[in-house]
Formats: C-alpha cells, structure tokens, sequence
C-alpha cells in the first residue's frame, strides 16, 4: 500500500525517465567497454579479453548493438512492464545466441585446445537484463502457475539452445564433452543427495514436529539440541560422521551391504539429513501452534477424536507453513550437496572442487551453474506451491 | 536461566583454555587418531587461525550491515521506492545461490586467498540483514509513524530518532543471523587457500584425522554458539529499552 503511494509521489517528480532503468542502463554501458569474450590459446592460461567488435563477427556485432539500443531505451523509459519483460527476455536470448557464435567465431578451425569464455562485459550485460526482467516479472505480480509456466518456458529455451550445439565451442561446453557420463553421474547424485535427504527429513521431522507440539516439555530441549547442528560448519559435520559411519558398516551386519560405508555417499546424506531437521521440526511446530483456537473448538465440539483433529484440521492449516520448511531445507541442501564432493560424496561439487584444484574455472562454472539454477528452480516452484496452498487456505 | 549462564561460561573457559593450550586437551583427541599421526593441528597455531577467522568474519559482517542497511533505508525512502520490489526479489533470488558457488566464482576475479572469501561472505551476509532491516522499517506501528509527524519531525528526524531505533533489534537479528552463517561458511573458505580454522578440518579430512576435523569443527560450533546467545542478549536488552522508550513516546 505505502509502496505504491510513495511511487506516484516519486513519479510526479520523474517524469519521463525510469530510476531504476537509469541505473541498469549505467551497468549496461559499462560493460559495453569490458571484454564480451575471453580467448585462451589453452585450458589454464591466462586469457586475452575482446570487446564486442573483435568478439562477434561484423553483422552479428551490429545485430548485438541494435538490440542492447533497443533494450537501453526500454528500461530507460517508463513503458509497460509487460513490454520490458518482453524486451529484457529479447536482449538475453540475443546475447546467449551470440556468445556461442563469438565462440564458433573466435576459435581457429581444427584448434582444440583454443578456449572461448565469456568475459566480464558479457555477464555484467546478463546481470542488468536479468534486473530489467527480475523488476518486470516483479511488477507484474504473476500468479504460482504463471511464474511456474514463464521457469518452464526459459528451461525448455536452454535446453534447445544447448541441444542444437549453439554453444558447443564454448568453453564450458567443451569441459562438458570432455566427462559427459561423469556429469549426468554427478547430477544423478546430486539429486540423490537434495532431493533424498529432505524426503528422509520430511519423513522424520513432520512427527517429531508433531510430538513436539504435543509434549510441551521436550520443545525448548530437541529445538535447542537441533539449533546446535546448525552451528556446526558443514565440512566439519560431513568429516564427523566418516568415523561412526565407518563403524556402523564394519560392525552391523548387513550395513554395508545397503551402501553405508564411511567415506562417499552416506555421510553426506546424513549430514544434509541433520541440517534439515531444525528448519522442519520447528516450522512444523509454529505452524500447528498457530492453528486458531477456534478451528480447534469447533472441531472438538463436532466431537472428533484427537487423531481426526490432527489430520483433518490441524495439520491441513499448517500444511503451508511446513511447506515454507520444506522449501527452504531443499533450497539449502541443493547448494549444500555440493560440499559432500570433498568427502567423496559426489555431485556436483566435483567439478567445482576439481576445478578450484586446476585453476579451470570453466569447470568451476560446468558443477556451478546447474547447482544455482536447480537451486533457483526448486526456491521458484515450492514459493509457488507455497502460495497455491496458503491462497486456497485463505479462501476457505 | 543461570544454569544456561554456567554452561556458556563454562564452554567460552574451555574454548580459551583449548586455544591457548591445545596440547594440554590432547588426551580427549588421542583415541580418535591412527597410526601415531599427530593429535593436535600441527601446521600453525590454532590460536592464529581461530582470530584470523574472527577477523574475516567480523570484517565481513561490519561490511554488509553498513551495506545492507544503507540500502534498506534507500528503498523505504520516497526517492528509493521503485527499488523496493526488485530488491526484496534479488535478495530472494540471492539466497538461492550456494555459498561454494559464490566463493568459486570469486576466484578467477580476486585470485586465491582470503579476498574471495570475504567478498562470499559479505554477499551471503547482506541478505539476512536486508531482509530484517526491510521488516523493521516497514513494520513499524502506523501511529507511531503518525505521531512522529504530527510533531513536525523531518523526514530525517524520523528515520534517525523513530524508525532506526524501533527497528534496531530486528535489524540486530539479522546480523546475528548473518554472523553464525558467515562463521561456519568462512571454513568453505579453506578450500580456496583462506587462512581460517577450515585449514584445520580439510587438512584433517585429506589426512583422514578425525581428530583435526573435530578439532576445527568444534571450535567453530563453540564460537557459533557463543556469538549467536552473545547477540541475543543483547538484542533483548535493546527489546526492552525500545520497549520502554515505545511507551514513554506514546
């Protein structure tokens, strides 16, 4: 409310030109004068940067200024923000095509070991863009389904623009086709890891939460010992669990026979395990704390028992308040998964950690970039889920 | 309450103890090593490391609050509110980013060393405080607000005498918040060659030395823990005080 009065306050006072647009368009025109392209005569040494003209060849070099002028003028000037979402998408799809053909330009024919990456001006370009349409897409206020369609629309447009071999001369691509069966291993576990330690804590903290909320005494007590696990750094916490797991599968029969070992993927479930709990656990609590006291009345003077309370009342109303948990525990783990590489664990820290070992940071960004956008994927879809459920809540 | 103060003092005698005197502790990590390897960290000393990794921690909260307040307090502004929205999405989208990620990408700008580090834990710090500042400032009782100009303060006034101080514990929190986080994440930091107690638990884990990484780690655990109940006190002190200053204004 007072943002929007504040806004048509300031708008009176700036008439024609758009603040915000003002700042991106100064970024923009930095980067215009920072090195689009990087080129290295092989994988680790030091690169020589290229601006746009000597990065792109002639047409596709006027093509890029043309549509940046476009784009400047759009986010300079107060048009609609459905106009600059369509715009700021326009730019990106331009200058992710033209990357891949300054790669294909710059890179001498029968040359493999030649390394094209994009440079400095080409990712400070990406960031004010991705401003413009972070802003727009703000602006428009898109409902859960409508954001989810918009996420799936840019996946598919990656994927084809990496399916049709645009990119295959950039670097990044070319440490790709160098361990493709160990990326989509690597990936594999990831996902393993993410997605199979937050259903194990959902699967868990959901009836400690409940227990929790039940037993009074125990709250402050496992929330507090929970809260503690936190503290703990997460290297240390995957380091920790070596030892006992090791004994756990000398020792118990049958352990290692099911994968539980000391070192690799067993630790790090654990740990992602124990990271997820304090989240879950507690949101699970808050949320059937805050269960009005009314719903609860009136569901015990229809005369249901204790069980049919918890299931058909409170636990549907504080189902999105579990669900923000569970969004934020998937969220962390995605990005935490990648320390699991340094206990052997796998993912895609692998190629983060190898790369920081070689100096390749092409590698770096080949474990980096899928981890951040799963990451930002799953943070877009369950902030939508989030919403459907607490809208459908609310409505009823 | 005064059993909780005993425990805590008890845990910052013994963290103190153990960094001045590691060997002197080297009883409880015997056990938990193999093949004579060395039982207390042995390449620098635990003391340097653990105020090292303070110093970058410290460094890096001091300069994301004095960021992230600063930025908060532009978008509350009439002039700054068309960066409202888009802040609030960036921090959103900020959050998303593991913190490895940020601290790899970093390298090939900055080099290895404690410089990437601090640049991750600085952007990591931001949003916390970001956020809790946004709430704080945003979040105030209209009447407050109201009264405040109805007694003809500017709107400088307002912000320093009446909004700032309401908001601080809020804001407090999310500098906590941003502490413990930075205190664990600066361990990443070792594997990009930062001198902090990380060295200890990765040296541990190549060598696999369980004694080392729990060495490392719960050196950084007591610190988090220390900090994070530290903060809180003062937070609720502050609570209090604006409790009181809230009642007495109205």
């Amino acid at each position: 409310m007072t943002t929007a009065d504040t806004t048509s306050q300031s708008r009176a006072a700036w008439p024609a030109f758009d603040k915000l647009g003002v700042l991106i368009a100064l970024i923009a025109a930095a980067a215009v004068f920072l090195p689009f392209a990087v080129f290295r005569a092989n994988r680790i040494v030091l690169g020589e940067g290229l601006l746009i003209p000597s990065a792109l060849s002639s047409p596709s070099a006027v093509l890029l200024g043309l549509v940046l002028l476009i784009g400047v003028a759009t986010m300079l000037l107060r048009v609609n923000p459905l106009a600059k979402l369509g715009v700021g998408f326009l730019v990106l799809a331009t200058l992710f095509v033209l990357i891949g053909q300054s790669a294909t330009f710059l890179t001498p024919p029968d040359n493999t070991f030649a390394r094209v990456s994009p440079g400095a001006g080409f990712w400070l370009l990406t960031f004010a863009f991705a401003l413009l349409v972070t802003d727009a897409l703000t602006r428009l206020k898109f409902g859960p389904w409508q954001r989810i369609t918009i996420l799936a629309l840019v996946g598919v447009a990656m994927a084809a623009l990496l399916w049709s071999g645009a990119w295959n001369d950039l670097s990044i691509l070319k440490e790709f086709a160098n361990r493709a069966p160990a990326f989509w291993a690597e990936a594999r576990t990831h996902l393993l890891l993410a997605f199979g330690s937050v259903a194990i804590a959902i699967l868990a903290g959901v009836p400690l939460g409940i227990l929790l909320y039940r037993v009074k005494p125990l709250r402050a007590a496992v929330l507090n010992t929970l809260n503690i696990v936190q503290t703990i750094p997460s290297i240390a916490l995957f380091g920790l669990l070596i030892a006992p797991l090791a004994w756990v599968a000398a020792n118990v029969p049958g352990a290692s026979a099911i994968g539980i070992s000391g070192i690799g993927i067993a630790p790090a479930m654990v740990a992602l395990f124990a990271y997820s709990l304090l989240p879950i656990v507690s949101n699970t609590v808050v949320g059937l704390v805050n269960v009005p006291e009314a719903a609860n009345d009136a569901a015990r003077g229809m005369g249901m028992t204790n069980r049919q309370r918890l299931f058909s009342v409170e636990l549907p109303l504080a189902f999105p308040v579990i669900l923000t948990g569970i969004r934020i525990v998937l969220v962390q783990n995605i990005g935490l998964a990648t320390i699991a590489a340094l206990i052997g664990g796998g993912g895609f820290g692998v190629f983060v950690f190898q790369g920081i070992g070689q100096t390749a940071m092409d590698l770096v960004l080949l474990g980096a970039v899928p981890t951040v956008a799963l990451a930002f994927a799953a943070a877009v879809v369950l902030d939508a889920f989030v919403e459907m459920v607490s809208t459908r809540e609310r409505a009823q | 309450m005064s059993i909780g103060l005993v425990i805590r003092l008890l845990v910052l005698a013994l963290l103190v103890g153990f960094l001045v005197s590691p060997e002197s502790f080297a009883f409880v990590f015997e056990p938990l090593t193999k093949n004579n390897q060395p039982v207390i960290y042995n390449q620098g000393s635990l003391l340097d490391l653990t105020l090292n990794h303070l110093l970058i921690v410290a460094i890096a909260t001091a300069l994301a609050t004095t960021v992230a307040v600063g930025l908060a307090i532009l978008v509350t502004r009439p002039f700054g509110a068309e960066f409202l929205p888009l802040s609030r999405s960036l921090a959103n989208v900020g959050q998303t980013f593991p913190p490895v990620a940020v601290l790899a990408l970093a390298v090939p700008m900055l080099g290895f060393g404690t410089a990437p580090t601090l640049v991750a834990l600085f952007l990591y710090g931001l949003l916390p405080i970001f956020e809790n500042t946004l709430t704080g400032l945003t979040g105030l009782p209209p009447t407050v607000t109201e009264a405040a100009r109805g007694m003809g303060m500017t709107g400088g006034q307002r912000l320093v005498r009446v909004e700032l101080p309401l908001a601080l514990p809020v804001i407090l929190a999310g500098v906590r918040l941003s502490t413990v986080i930075s205190l664990a994440t600066a361990t990443i930091g070792s594997t990009v060659a930062a001198r902090t107690l990380g060295e200890v638990i990765i040296a541990g884990l190549l060598s696999s030395n369980t004694a080392f990484v729990l060495q490392g780690g719960l050196i950084v655990g007591a610190l988090a823990v220390l900090i994070y109940d530290g903060l809180s006190a003062i937070e609720r002190a502050l609570t209090r005080r604006t409790g009181q200053g809230a009642r007495a204004n109205a």
